[in-house]
């Protein structure tokens, strides 16, 4: 795995670095003989270069979900999550407990698996992160929620009811709404998980553009269930397996010719 | 051989012979289930009826009974009148000679008693529900949440005497009050039954917000008290709102801390210090001394159904609001 990252499959400079990672979710009540602890990563080493997207495949409960959780501290909300190993973001450690959480967050934004639109009027959900990160005047707000909801391929659809609650969106709006919520605050890296799972075709095309024009300015790490999205989007591809990762490469030396059997057994499990 | 395929095929049989006679038994099951809920909410209603019927029919001779309407109508009851050929005021003195009637003195005070004790016990109340429900660690809200419902526990004759031997003579001194019994004492004494009760409600409205809030406000980079003040808070207004309201019905309703810590006098003015009645201390101290169906009886009883209306009316006030809370937030 290692190798990997040195035969230029990295971007040119490297933004994210994984070492050693585990993470441990506490088990609720474990039976006899069970231990107290279910481990959901082993031992994970995984660069993201600078300008590169990502994508992250592999069977349901991997750990996939629990990897971009890592890369902004989310697992800091779970009760009794433990997280073990080094990851620097442009060379500083993360993972130190003095890390300064809210502004690592600021930087690594995050689309949640399932979209959450906040009980608030699709502008407010949208301006939310600017405001909580100080931004008050009303001419810059407004023009960094259309933007964003621009680019989230949004706006033509909630231009004329921004002051509509975001509770009454669709599924798929309501999943562009927490893109564009997340893009409004200009994150450095941004981690997407399934962020096309309740996207209609052509939304996912719309998505799947913005992505690589956001490739210009920022990383993206990408869960997907697609092997073709996957290949569209991403330059390369990690594949995770019962929480260990079993490969990483560039995307089309992961689809064409994979040198796990594990990965050509789910890929071709897939396509078959 | 065709034994064996027989027992080995039994649980199986019995299995799907239990699942069946569930299956056909469950309708009547459920049937007399919704019968008995159906038999409970109506015996429930029934019951708020009979109260408001036995109370109007009680009230009902200020209308129309010759001898209550000589000496008091509702007319005299809310306009001020001039008693005693002197400028026209709202007097409660059913015992003197010119019995007199006006309800305003005893609506003002427990309008004045309730404010006081809601503005002390919902801020604390709030506060203390924020803070349990999503600032303090998981042990220390396992111990707060229940030592502060345990306060719901206190028999309001206890805190109404604490507050006469005790916190009385302590007010006075801090804030210099003309009389040691009055409406900030009631209404601290009161605040410590509401405090719990606007505490549970709101917690557990804060608790119910979904953690998938909490989770994307702070991924956004929103710090921790951001985060509760902007998030978590508004969505659990609508709860936190009808808690309030309760705690309102529960204040206005409350009698003995009252009774014995307000000092009693029926006095229509501002003054925070001065002694006040409340409706609920009069119909609880004058009921025994009135004669069945005597114009002072009637009125106790008007003044009965007035607090019923009071309450009837916030609580549908309070479900107005909670509605367009609800509606704001667009959810169901
Ligand atoms: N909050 C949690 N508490 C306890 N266990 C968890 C928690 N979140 C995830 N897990 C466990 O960790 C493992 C990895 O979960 P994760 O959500 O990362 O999988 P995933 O690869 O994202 O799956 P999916 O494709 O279904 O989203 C699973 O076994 C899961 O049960
Ligand atoms: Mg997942």
């Amino acid at each position: 795995m290692i190798e990997d990252l040195s035969n230029g499959t990295t971007g040119p400079r490297g933004k994210l670095a994984v070492r050693g990672l585990d993470v441990f979710y506490r088990v609720e009540k474990p039976k006899k003989g069970q231990p107290g602890e279910n481990q959901a990563l082993k031992a994970v080493d995984l660069d993201v270069g600078v300008n590169e997207v990502l994508a992250l495949i592999g069977p349901s409960g991997c750990g996939k979900s629990t990897f971009l959780r890592v890369l902004n501290r989310m697992n800091d909300t779970v009760p009794g999550a433990r997280v073990a190993g080094s990851v620097t973001l442009d060379g500083e450690e993360i993972l130190a407990p003095k890390y300064d959480v809210v502004g690592l967050r600021r930087r690594v934004g995050m689309v949640f698996q399932r979209p959450v639109a906040f009980p608030k009027s699709i502008f407010d959900n949208v301006a939310y992160g600017l405001r909580a990160h100080g931004l008050s005047e009303k001419r810059e707000l407004e023009w960094r929620v259309q933007q964003a909801l621009t680019r989230a391929a949004l706006w033509d659809e909630v231009k004329d009811r921004l002051d509509a609650n975001g509770l009454g969106l669709s599924g798929g709006q309501a999943q562009r709404l927490c893109i564009a919520r997340a893009l409004a605050v200009e994150p450095e890296v941004l981690l997407m998980d399934e962020p096309t799972s309740a996207l209609d075709p052509i939304a996912t095309a719309k998505l799947e553009e913005l992505i690589a024009e956001l490739r210009e300015e920022l990383t993206i790490v990408i869960v997907t269930h697609s092997m073709q999205q996957a290949g569209r989007v991403s330059q390369r591809t990690a594949f995770f397996y019962m929480g260990s990762l079993v490969e990483v490469g560039t995307t089309r030396d992961v689809f064409t010719r994979p040198r796990e059997p594990r990965t050509e057994d789910y890929i071709s499990g897939r396509f078959g | 051989m065709s034994t064996v395929t027989q027992l080995e095929a039994t649980p199986v049989a019995r299995k799907a012979g239990r699942a069946a006679s569930f299956r056909r038994k469950s309708p009547a099951w459920h049937g007399l289930a919704e019968w008995g809920i159906r038999a409970t909410a109506l015996l429930a209603i029934a019951a708020i009826v009979l109260i408001f019927v036995f109370i109007l029919k009680e009230a009902l001779p200020i209308l129309f009974d010759t001898h209550v309407r000589g000496e008091v109508s509702l007319m005299k009851m809310w306009l001020p009148q001039a008693w005693d050929g002197g400028p026209a005021r709202f007097s409660w003195q059913p015992a003197s000679e010119v019995p007199k009637y006006s309800l305003m003195p005893l609506v003002a005070g427990s309008l004045k008693v309730t404010l006081i004790a809601l503005v002390i016990s919902a801020p604390i109340a709030i506060l203390a529900a924020v803070y349990t429900a999503s600032i303090a660690p998981r042990r220390v809200r396992e111990v707060l949440k229940p030592v502060v419902e345990l306060l719901a526990g206190v028999p309001s004759v206890v805190l109404g005497v604490f507050a006469l031997i005790v916190a009385g003579t302590w007010l006075q001194k801090l804030f210099g009050f003309e009389h040691r019994l009055n409406a900030v004492l009631a209404g601290c004494a009161l605040s410590v039954t509401i405090v719990p009760l606007i505490f549970t409600i709101a917690e557990d409205a804060i608790t119910a917000v979904p953690r998938d809030y909490v989770d994307a406000s702070l991924a956004l980079g929103a710090t921790k008290m951001h985060t509760i003040l902007r998030v978590v808070v508004p969505a659990a207004v609508p709860g936190i709102a009808a808690g309030i309201v309760l705690g309102f019905g529960r204040a206005i309703g409350e009698t003995m801390i009252v009774v014995i810590a307000s000092g009693n006098a029926a006095l229509l003015d501002a003054t925070l210090g001065h002694s006040t009645r409340t409706i609920t201390a009069t119909i609880a101290q004058e009921m025994g001394e009135t004669v069945h169906g005597s114009p002072h009886y009637v009125v106790l009883f008007v003044l009965g159904a007035t607090l019923l209306a009071f309450t009837f009316v916030t609580n549908l006030g309070a479900q107005r609001i909670v509605e367009h809370f609800r509606k704001k937030r667009g959810g169901t």
